[in-house]
């Protein structure tokens, strides 16, 4: 039992941070019915922003609560900035083709971002300095959990809540929604789509950045690759949830991330990175449209 | 009469290809050449599933591989010991291991087209980026599987498959599907494809049994991915999971969309540009993969319908050729 809460508590942090990713899957496909592929990539350019403002700040050698916010906050606004530039470049010029066309310019960039960084920071994975002193506080019952787990948790429910507040309370997020409802009468009602698309993507890039961090804290080894499969499994997460579904997509990655864990923990840990595939089979055969999400019935 | 004339022919001229082209050129560039082909087959293939059905499939690099795993066993356990009997009872070494590669190959494809059936199956409910998603999780679920199963060499990699696959089998191969994508574009067949391209409901409409093309693309496209696979598989002589990753689909699918969904020959030039073309930048190593995917994006930018749109290129020679047909 003590060992199913253990895993329990591992597959939570890790799906929380598949939740993080996932939003800004589901967030860009909800208004532009764009996968965006390079997404995972932005995870990874996260985590090398955090390692340079965390060698720059000298955040591993005195480790404080402050500076490591403040990593996380530089590699965000990074990030931010990053997935506006990428919008406005490669994205927008390609908004009024075929969606297939949209799809490869999206792997494009996906490319580029990898290679980029391969090229700007070197094909040898790279250590994540220590911000925060790994403590593993005993919670009963044989069952542990890390300060790092805690952090990342707690990030992940903050932002979370943050996101949350920004989609339903705020004129953006209103705008959003009707961006994402009938682009045509969005704009018609005096929304500017443009913003509201670029506004979408920095926000998407800012939560993968932040999963970026995080991950990079708790497993310190990042590399150019690194954003490869986990952006993969946090769209697999976002589907599961029901694609353009905000909660759908962190009630996926929880799900994905605890089946993840049970498969490691019970099964056989080769077999880790099936499980988010045969997941997502069974999901969409039995409801297409997943947990969260609407069907839509297709008009002729 | 005439047909007949021109498949004796084509199989002459390469033949002869086969035998001139390794004098011709150094090695180097004669595995580019076979690298071209296997890459052209696997375009071709891609786009009778693609750019003839408007089906999205991101798996099929999984095809691939389920073609690869299975021709090299066989080639393996079978193939190699059968023409090395033959060749020892005196029968020509290239008949031999041409006879094995083949059965190899049709039982690879057959392999592969099994699995397209299956895969092509719950497409019958998913429309778009559903099924786009559902293929890629099944190329990733063969992956696992194939890093998985020791028979096949797990994650080490499945060594020591005999290099069979000579200019000739990969270019036959490349032609096959070539011209039967061709045929199928002016037949029946191909254009209840298009119409269901163009417009599912519409096309369900007008009385095209949507459901059993759409399985037929998928059985198609997959059985000469899983070719391709073959041929790779003898070709390089090593096969290892990681090479059939998802990236490989990527690499697949920009060859079709590159080259004009639909187009038979932009998907042709384009599987050949996009081999090439990593192999020309290599002098300047770290940056090709960025040119590449600049490539790639201004591409998108200025042409998305690709460079051929749906167009095909019609050389003299190829049209007298089509009236005549």
């Amino acid at each position: 039992m003590s060992e199913f809460l253990q895993q329990l508590v591992n597959g939570l942090t890790s799906g929380s941070v598949y939740a993080l990713i996932a939003l800004g899957y589901t967030m860009v496909y909800g208004i532009l019915r764009l996968i965006n592929f390079a997404h995972g990539d932005i995870y990874m350019l996260g985590a090398f922003i955090g390692w340079f403002a965390a060698r720059a700040l000298h955040a591993g050698q005195q480790p404080n609560p402050l500076k490591a916010l403040a990593v996380l906050v530089i590699a965000m606004v990074g990030c931010g900035l990053a997935g506006v530039i990428i919008e406005r470049l490669a994205y927008k010029p390609v908004r009024k083709s075929p969606r297939l066309s949209a799809l490869i310019t999206a792997i494009g960039v996906s490319l580029l971002l990898e290679n980029g960084a391969r090229l700007l920071f070197g094909a040898d994975p790279k250590f994540f300095p220590q911000i925060v002193t790994l403590q593993n506080i005993p919670l009963g019952g044989g069952v542990t959990i890390s300060n790092h787990q805690i952090i990342i948790l707690t990030v992940s429910v903050v932002l979370m809540f943050a996101l949350r507040v920004v989609v339903l309370h705020t004129k953006v997020g209103k705008a959003m929604q009707a961006v994402s409802f009938n682009p045509t009468a969005a704009a018609l009602m005096g929304i500017s789509v443009d913003r509201i698309i670029t506004f979408t993507f920095m926000i998407g890039s800012m939560l993968a950045a932040a999963a970026g961090v995080l991950v990079a804290m708790k497993d310190p080894k990042i590399e150019p690759y690194m954003g490869l499969l986990p952006g993969l499994k946090a769209f697999v997460a976002a589907v599961l949830g029901g694609i353009g579904n905000v909660p759908g997509a962190v009630l996926g990655g929880l799900v994905m991330g605890i089946a993840e864990v049970m498969v490691v923990g019970y099964v056989s840990p080769t077999y880790r990175d099936a499980i988010a595939f045969v997941l997502l089979i069974v999901i969409l055969l039995v409801r297409p449209s997943g947990i969260l999400g609407r069907s839509t019935t297709e008009k002729v | 009469m005439r047909r007949l004339t021109w498949i004796v022919s084509s199989l002459a001229i390469l033949a002869a290809l086969d035998r001139i082209l390794p004098a011709l050129l150094n090695p180097y560039a004669l595995q580019i050449l076979t690298r071209c082909g296997v890459s052209v087959i696997l375009a071709v293939s891609l786009n009778l599933i693609n750019g003839f059905t408007g089906q999205f499939s991101l798996g099929h690099a999984g095809f691939m591989a389920i073609g690869a795993y299975t021709a090299a066993m066989i080639s393996l356990h079978l193939g190699a010991p059968w023409a090395a009997t033959m060749i020892h009872l005196g029968a020509p070494a290239q008949l031999a291991q041409g006879a094995a590669l083949l059965i190899a190959l049709l039982a690879g494809g057959s392999a592969a087209a099994l699995a397209g059936y299956l895969v092509g199956l719950p497409s019958l409910r998913l429309r778009g980026d559903y099924l786009a998603i559902v293929t890629l999780g099944f190329g990733e679920i063969i992956r696992v599987i194939i890093t998985n199963v020791n028979a096949v060499g797990a994650s080490r990699g499945l060594p020591d498959i005999p290099h069979w696959a000579s200019p000739f089998w990969v270019c036959l191969g490349a032609l096959c599907v070539i011209l039967v994508s061709v045929h199928l574009a002016r037949s029946t067949h191909g254009r209840a494809l298009f119409a269901i391209r163009d417009d599912e409901v519409a096309a369900e409409a007008l009385g095209v049994d949507t459901t059993r093309y759409k399985v037929l693309a998928f059985v198609m496209g997959s059985f000469f991915a899983g070719i391709a696979g073959g041929l790779y598989a003898h070709d390089i002589g090593f096969l290892n999971p990681d090479t059939f990753q998802f990236t490989r689909s990527i690499e697949i699918i920009a060859m079709v969309v590159l080259g004009g969904l639909g187009s038979v020959s932009g998907s042709v030039l384009a599987a050949i540009v996009l081999t090439v073309l990593p192999e020309l930048l290599r002098p300047i190593r770290d940056l090709r993969m960025i040119i590449y995917s600049l490539m790639l994006i201004v591409l998108m930018i200025v042409r998305p319908q690709g460079l051929f749109g749906q167009h095909e290129l019609k050389l003299p020679w190829f049209k007298r050729r089509a009236s005549t047909a």
